[in-house]
């Protein structure tokens, strides 16, 4: 009877499964709800949701199916037609900011201006659906372009009374994340190296046994639990080109902080020189010495780089390169410093794998760290981590 | 048995469907929502709706699956051993009974809360898959199953520190507590506060709805923190025009401390009054 929504659904990204549909048909069947059709969107919305960020796509295709109103969730942001993206844009843009986007060239900086700027006046007129959208209150998912979000126009919320589900209260919450922090969880996890250290608090039974043995008195053991022990020194790319990526790297970058107990991170800007930063905000202030760095940490911690390493060669290969500051030594020496001390080090780069052939310094990067260089993928982390393990030292 | 809120609970009508659908059904029902939107308390008053014994289980970064089932004191055996105790000749002795065989056997058909699950080990919820599905488990010491007499009533909130698995969410019922609205929060207050002063309340909701406006909170105050923040002002008896004026250069509110719980917060504030007296 319901076949038609649950292929609806999984069109929408929301992981239906049979399972669900027969306990929505159990459901229904046990009277759990009165006959109306509010309640019947709160029990299949809690039949069928498990994530928060979904709330809104279930609203729509329960809109969708229920009252056979087209909506466009989730389309493509290739499909949107650019004539109709420049009004918009020029709707949001002033003429200066349009020329400096137009210098940058890409349609994709020019959505991430306007997603901005439209955040900007949804602030300032907290409330006011004048500037966008039919009754939602955030025009944009968190990665997806959504043009019913950002319709101008369109039909007025006062015109009829809305349901619940058209009401899209949870529109806000909507993220469709490619790489969430479990997947990504699970990536790193292949780095994991059990030791044992620390405090003993876990009987341990077969010394026990075989110390009872021995002295003919029981003689209990303890030993110390299991813990990961794998140490990992996080250098993070901040500004400048990474500002594209802040979302995916913040991801990573909680993951990482929760998966590994030994996590040491440290800041730079494009390339490694003679100092890094902890606090972005205090950046000038407090530096930390690369040197210090190499003679504190052991070589048995693991280095993960996670840049663009999209930069001018320059910037790498001449003492004086850097675009911040005076640099007595060239980038290249510092990177190839730390790839000499610690084996086990690799380049995560967010910037997809195709387009790396495109940058000099990218290549130059590769180069120098031995070719350890994988994109922030899935698959990328996962071959990055491989890599790490296998390299013991 | 149909959940319809409680005398100091304020239930929304899809959390009545959830909470009745998981009842009937016996099947968990996963609570998640921002902090201090009373996810553990809706699992205390659904147990006072339906007159069942609550079963709480807190889970914590330590916590494992096998600690809600049962767990083994080979130790204490040992010991026991050695000092010829006669209690050493049943292992069943040495067995101490979990949450979860506590809700399987109970006399009375009980609720359990299993509280902030997102808060253990990334593979906690899938250990517990089977156990939650089949309500039963094996204890391998004595070869004995625990299944449940009937399904009892199961709670589980997460605060979205980890992703759970799809797996476990498949045999949910969710329910996602959002942020209650303007007239929502009037009744909860109501609730809490039958007789509360009205100037008092509209103007403190006021405040409180700006400061969650505010761009830039790192932790925005919720429900909870408003109820508590209502509570020093009755028993501060603030006067109500301090509340009233309108004066940005004052920008933070008084008792400030009940709603902002970050210092990186209330400085946040103190910047913003700065802004505003500068302006003048």
């Amino acid at each position: 009877m319901f076949f038609n929504f649950v292929d609806e659904l999984r069109a929408a990204g929301i992981k239906a499964s049979f399972k669900e549909h027969l306990m929505l048909l159990e459901a229904l069947d046990k009277d759990v709800i009165e006959q109306t059709p509010e309640q019947f969107y709160y029990l299949s919305r809690a039949v069928f949701v498990k994530d928060e960020g979904l709330l809104d796509k279930f609203d729509q295709v329960f809109n969708k199916v229920f009252k056979g109103i087209l909506t466009n969730y989730g389309q493509n942001p290739v499909d949107i037609p650019e004539d109709w993206l420049k009004a918009v844009a020029e709707k949001f843009l002033t003429p200066e900011e349009m020329e400096a986007i137009k210098s940058l060239g890409s349609w994709e900086e020019i959505m991430d201006t306007l997603k901005k700027r439209l955040e900007d006046q949804q602030k300032k007129h907290e409330g006011g659906n004048k500037w966008i959208g039919t009754g939602g209150t955030s025009p944009f998912g968190n990665s997806g372009y959504n043009p019913e979000g950002v319709r101008i126009g369109g039909e007025s919320k006062h015109k009829r009374a809305l349901k619940v589900w058209e009401k899209r209260e949870f529109q806000n919450l909507d993220n469709t994340r490619e790489l969430g922090t479990r997947n990504i969880k699970v990536a790193l996890r292949r780095l994991r190296r059990f030791a044992r250290e620390g405090a003993a608090e876990e009987l341990d039974l077969e010394g026990t046994i075989e110390g009872t043995a021995r002295q003919g008195w029981l003689d209990i053991r303890m030993r110390p639990e299991k813990r990961n022990a794998v140490k990992v020194l996080l250098f993070l790319d901040v500004g400048g080109s990474m500002d594209p990526f802040i979302k995916l790297v913040e991801e990573l970058f909680s993951a990482a902080t929760a998966e590994f107990k030994n996590l040491e991170f440290f800041y730079f800007h494009n390339c490694l020189y003679e100092g890094v930063w902890k606090d972005n905000k205090r950046r000038w202030a407090e530096r930390t010495n690369t040197w210090d760095i190499l003679h504190k940490y052991g070589h048995d911690y693991k280095i993960i780089f996670v840049g663009d390493a999209a930069m001018s060669p320059y910037e790498i290969t001449h003492p004086g390169g850097s675009v911040e500051h005076f640099n007595e030594e060239s980038g290249a020496t510092w990177l190839q410093r730390v790839a000499n001390v610690y084996p086990a080090t690799v380049w995560i780069n967010p910037v997809p794998e195709k387009q790396w052939s495109y940058s000099q310094s990218t290549k130059m990067i590769r180069e120098i760290i031995g070719g350890s260089m994988y994109p922030l993928t899935l698959e990328g982390l996962d071959n990055a981590m491989r890599e790490l393990t296998r390299k013991k030292h | 048995m149909r959940f319809e809120g409680t005398s100091n609970y304020v239930a929304t009508d899809d959390l009545k469907v959830a909470v009745n659908a998981a009842v009937l059904l016996r099947r968990p029902l996963l609570v998640k929502g921002e902090p201090g939107t009373g996810k553990t308390v809706l699992a205390h008053e659904i147990a006072k709706a339906v007159g069942a014994p609550l079963i709480e289980w807190n889970v914590k970064s330590t916590t494992k699956a096998q600690q809600g089932l049962y767990e083994y004191d080979a130790v204490a055996r040992l010991r026991d051993g050695q000092l010829g105790d006669e209690r050493v000749h049943d292992i069943r002795n040495y067995i101490k009974k979990g949450k979860l065989w506590e809700a399987f056997t109970a006399e009375k058909l009980p609720v359990l809360l299993i509280d902030e699950i997102d808060k253990a080990d990334i593979e906690f919820p899938n250990d517990l898959l089977q156990e939650l599905d089949r309500m039963s488990f094996d204890v391998y010491e004595t070869h004995e199953t625990i299944a449940a007499k009937e399904r009892p009533i199961v709670v589980i909130t997460s605060n979205n520190e980890k992703e759970l698995p799809d797996a476990f969410l498949r045999r949910c019922f969710f329910h996602y507590i959002k942020f209650p609205d303007r007239e929502t929060m009037q009744s909860i207050i109501d609730v809490h506060f039958p007789g509360i002063q009205k100037t008092l309340v509209s103007k403190a909701m006021d405040i409180f709805y700006e400061v969650r406006e505010v761009p830039g909170l790192k932790k925005k105050p919720s429900t909870s923190e408003l109820l508590d923040w209502l509570k020093l002002l009755l028993n501060e008896d603030m006067p109500l025009d301090v509340l009233q004026q309108k004066d940005p250069t004052k920008a933070i509110p008084p008792l400030h401390g009940a709603l902002l719980k970050n210092e990186q917060d209330v400085m946040l504030f103190e910047r913003l009054a700065f802004m505003a007296r500068r302006q003048n």
